[in-house]
């Protein structure tokens, strides 16, 4: 199952092209846009680039995987999910084989803004197994989101109202994160609501391994809420597919 | 063994809609068993239950002696089933499609490869084998869609409306296809139509279902032999009608004649016998025929004899 999204995905050309833009697009705009902020107290860092890299890597992640409901409504429209589940095929497969993609994309995704940003001087501080860490944060996000919006999809089941729901959390849970800017700088509400962000638990994560002093149990507690969630909105995807199941 | 067996089936939809009221059939192993019925008559429905995809209220359906409700696992692997709407996956190509149906159905290796290499040979699609499914015609599409539900060499194989949205030309194509795939592959099929003339050429038997319910069920010429004999029209060369009705209804063997204007109606038995006893009548009488023409009584007959409905209104009506 997955071997036929993959192959999906390689057949478009342009999407592959946009994949490897985009990411340098976003991380020369911000960098740049957003230069001098780290003049501000708070950073512990003089390189904005040193502490943006985790924070995009994160909302390229999430961002891509909150489209992937996407698919599956393409399939529940051209009746290939209804072929599949005629079939002994595991029903959780069918689900599952979707989050995976959506994780394999954000790694991808983040590999290539990490080197970009190598490229462009900032550093992951705590050798390979901070890497590690960067790219185990990207894939357990993309699997949050992931979940998330095949929940919306199998409930809504329309492409419009998915499109309007994506739009409509994309931006603030970026903003009651920590991607862009400092914690210390967030009004006290936000970052008390931030905490319950699994955008900001990614961000701080793979912050962890860019940053002068690497805390691993931080890097422990924020990767095991990620694993928490994951399975949860997995759960809920699961769920909403019985239910939609259900409904044929 | 019966392949299918289906006991008093019901089905209400959420909305208060009774698709299926106690729908009842059984198809024999090797046979092609027709679903006649309108649009909304609850064919698609029956299928869906039989495909596992959907459960009923009430009632039991057993196919190839596996419970679809208990069982449904069981079912899904013996089962080929191609929807009425196309299932394929138009972002990959042919053999990819068929490749996956067959992993998902459990084969692998060489021998599903060969599987595969012979069901694009039969369905004459090797040459498009390597292209992408949305380059692929209607017709080409259908046929694919028909390989996949093929692949796994199911016991049954459910073929829910083969031929609806495809042009009258496909649609004559895809019937030979059928009737051939058929042969070869020998083949159990449940088919579901609205066009009588397609469950008259490829079905053994068949039943005919109409508001959830199996109306009467046979082969199509028992079917047609139930409205006893065939439908004799006689045109005549003058306004004399009424009088020819009165000859050709004294006659042995002629049931019924009925007369409008010029042109005289019967029913009779045995429509090669009658005729020429017709016509010596006629000419006895000194009453002139200007065209004979026999017809056996089509399925439209016999759904309008056992519904009391027309089933082009019907269809009609409900779409």
């Amino acid at each position: 199952m997955l071997g036929r999204q993959g192959r999906a995905l390689m057949r478009q050309p342009i999407w592959i092209a946009i994949l490897i833009v985009e990411p340098i697009v976003w991380i020369t705009l911000f960098s740049q846009l957003f230069r001098r902020i780290v003049e501000l107290p708070g950073f512990e860092t003089d390189s904005y680039i040193q502490f943006l890299t985790p924070g995009i890597v994160v909302m390229a992640a999430f961002f891509s995987a909150s489209w992937s409901g996407w698919n599956m409504l393409m399939d529940h429209d051209r009746g290939v999910l209804e072929r599949f589940l005629a079939t002994r095929v595991s029903r959780f497969a069918i689900v599952v084989s979707q989050v995976l993609r959506s994780s394999i994309i954000g790694v991808i995704k983040a590999l290539l803004l990490v080197g970009i940003a190598h490229a462009l001087g900032a550093r992951v501080t705590a050798g390979f197994a901070g890497w590690l860490v960067l790219l185990l944060a990207a894939a357990l996000i993309s699997s949050v989101f992931a979940g998330i919006s095949h929940t919306i999809a199998l409930v809504v089941r329309s492409q419009d109202t998915l499109v309007a729901f994506v739009s409509f959390y994309a931006l603030p849970l970026t903003f009651f994160s920590t991607s862009l800017i400092a914690e210390e700088l967030m009004p006290v509400w936000m970052q008390w609501a931030a905490r319950f962000n699994p955008v900001n638990w990614a961000v701080m994560a793979a912050r962890e391994t860019m940053s002068t002093t690497t805390d691993w149990s931080a890097i422990g507690f924020w990767l095991g809420l990620l694993v928490a969630g994951s399975v949860a909105t997995a759960l809920l995807a699961t769920h909403a597919f019985r239910s939609y199941q259900r409904t044929l | 063994m019966n392949a299918i067996e289906v006991e008093a089936l019901e089905k209400t939809y959420p909305k208060g809609i009774r698709a299926l009221d106690g729908v009842s059939f059984a198809v024999c192993e090797g046979e092609v068993f027709g679903l006649l019925g309108p649009n909304g008559a609850g064919k698609s429905t029956t299928v869906k239950i039989l495909a596992t995809l959907t459960t009923a209220d009430a009632g039991r359906a057993v196919v190839a002696g596996r419970d679809v409700r208990v069982d449904a696992n069981a079912v899904r692997q013996v089962i080929g089933y191609v929807p009425q709407q196309s299932g394929v996956d138009r972002e990959a190509t042919g053999r990819e499609n068929l490749t996956l149906q067959g992993r998902i159905q459990g084969r692998r290796g060489p021998a599903l490869r060969r599987r595969v290499e012979e069901l694009l040979e039969r369905l004459d699609l090797t040459a498009a084998a390597d292209r992408l499914v949305k380059t692929y015609s209607g017709g080409m599409k259908r046929r694919l869609d028909i390989g996949l539900g093929l692949v796994h060499d199911p016991a049954v194989v459910y073929l829910d409306e083969p031929t609806t949205g495809l042009d009258p030309e496909a649609r004559v194509a895809m019937w030979a296809e059928l009737e051939r795939l058929v042969q070869e592959e020998r083949l159990t099929v449940l088919l579901t139509t609205h066009y009588l003339e397609e469950a008259e050429r490829l079905t053994d038997r068949l039943a005919i279902v109409s508001r959830g319910a199996v109306v009467v069920e046979g082969t199509p010429d028992a079917l047609k032999s139930s409205l006893r004999g065939d439908a004799v029209t006689v045109e005549l060369g003058e306004r004399s009608a009424e009088a020819a009705a009165g000859i050709v209804a004294a006659l042995a063997g002629v049931e019924e004649a009925q007369a409008h204007e010029r042109v005289l109606r019967a029913r009779v038995a045995d429509g090669r016998k009658a005729v020429p006893e017709i016509l010596s009548a006629l000419e006895a009488g000194g009453i002139a025929v200007a065209t004979v023409t026999v017809a056996r009584p089509s399925l439209d007959d016999v759904y309008m004899r056992f519904t009391g409905r027309d089933f082009r209104a019907e269809d009609e009506a409900s779409t």
